[in-house]
């Protein structure tokens, strides 16, 4: 049996590779019994899923929030547009 | 040459110039060097119209060129300030483990159904210090997996580093940003909309 320090290692790679199925099967196992564990993966799952809902909207072009280049900053792209 | 003459440099900044500015500040966390890029951006592409193939969009291409010019000061940053031992340490949060690995003290309830989060800009702030407050390689390994979403191999070809260095430096950086996170925002009872 995985402890839980093993199982959040664990988690964690199986958000980036598929598993080998004896971890893969012993992760589970402990996620149904661990309460700590279940949460710990549920909240990555949420952070990660929010990331990628922020970045979905940030970089949406048009986005009318957020973010601005300032406008020396504008005036100075311009220019070395201008002259390249 | 009919595709890149369909090209207007002169509208780009007022058009792209702040679409561009917060795909670069998003990963890189840093205004001026996000400024630069976006610059860099526009005169590689001003010198490289000719690749312009029409088949994308105007800011779809520009967006490509951003990409690799940020892959690029990744790849950078990475050689000017390789892995460090304190990257690489196994557990990130040992006070959080007893002697046989059981949690002494684990994640607590977030609460209700924390899925509308990312609609918050304060949110979106202080997930950005958090992820600021990670070791450079750390924020961005996890800026690489979980924003631009590229997969391990490629994320270990700009990092240069080994995948099983990248997995124990992925899972250190996710368990310090849900643990800053708990702290900073679900354990202070910041709601949405207060």
């Amino acid at each position: 049996m995985f402890s839980c320090k093993e199982v959040t290692q664990l988690i964690s790679e199986s958000m980036d590779i598929s598993l080998p199925i004896g971890k893969r099967i012993g992760m589970r196992l402990h996620l149904l019994i661990c309460k700590f564990c279940s949460r710990y993966e549920r909240q990555l799952l949420l952070i990660r899923e929010t990331v990628r809902r922020i970045a979905a909207m940030e970089d949406a072009y048009g986005s009318p929030i957020g973010e601005h280049l300032s406008e020396e900053a504008k005036e100075r792209i311009r220019k070395s547009l201008g002259n390249p | 040459m009919a595709n890149s003459a369909n090209l207007d440099p002169s509208a780009w900044v007022d058009r792209y110039g702040d679409f561009l500015f917060r795909y670069a500040l998003l990963r890189m966390r840093d205004r001026s060097a996000a400024e630069d890029l976006v610059q860099e951006t526009f005169l590689a592409a001003l010198k490289d119209r000719g690749s312009f193939s029409g088949n994308s969009s105007e800011s779809t291409w520009l967006v490509g060129i951003l990409k690799h010019k940020i892959a690029d000061h990744f790849r950078r940053q990475a050689r000017e300030a390789p892995l460090e031992d304190s990257d690489l340490r196994e557990h990130p949060d040992p006070s959080s483990f007893d002697g046989s690995g059981h949690w002494t003290s684990g994640p607590t309830d977030w609460g209700g159904n924390p899925a509308d989060l990312y609609r918050e800009k304060k949110f979106l702030d202080q997930f950005m210090e958090c992820l600021a407050g990670l070791s450079r390689n750390h924020a961005n390994a996890f800026t690489l997996r979980e924003i631009e979403g590229a997969d391990t191999g490629e994320i270990c070809k700009v990092l240069s580093v080994t995948e099983t260095n990248l997995w124990v430096i992925l899972h250190r950086a996710r368990m310090l940003l849900r643990r800053c996170l708990e702290a900073n925002w679900f354990e202070k009872g910041v709601k949405k909309g207060s």
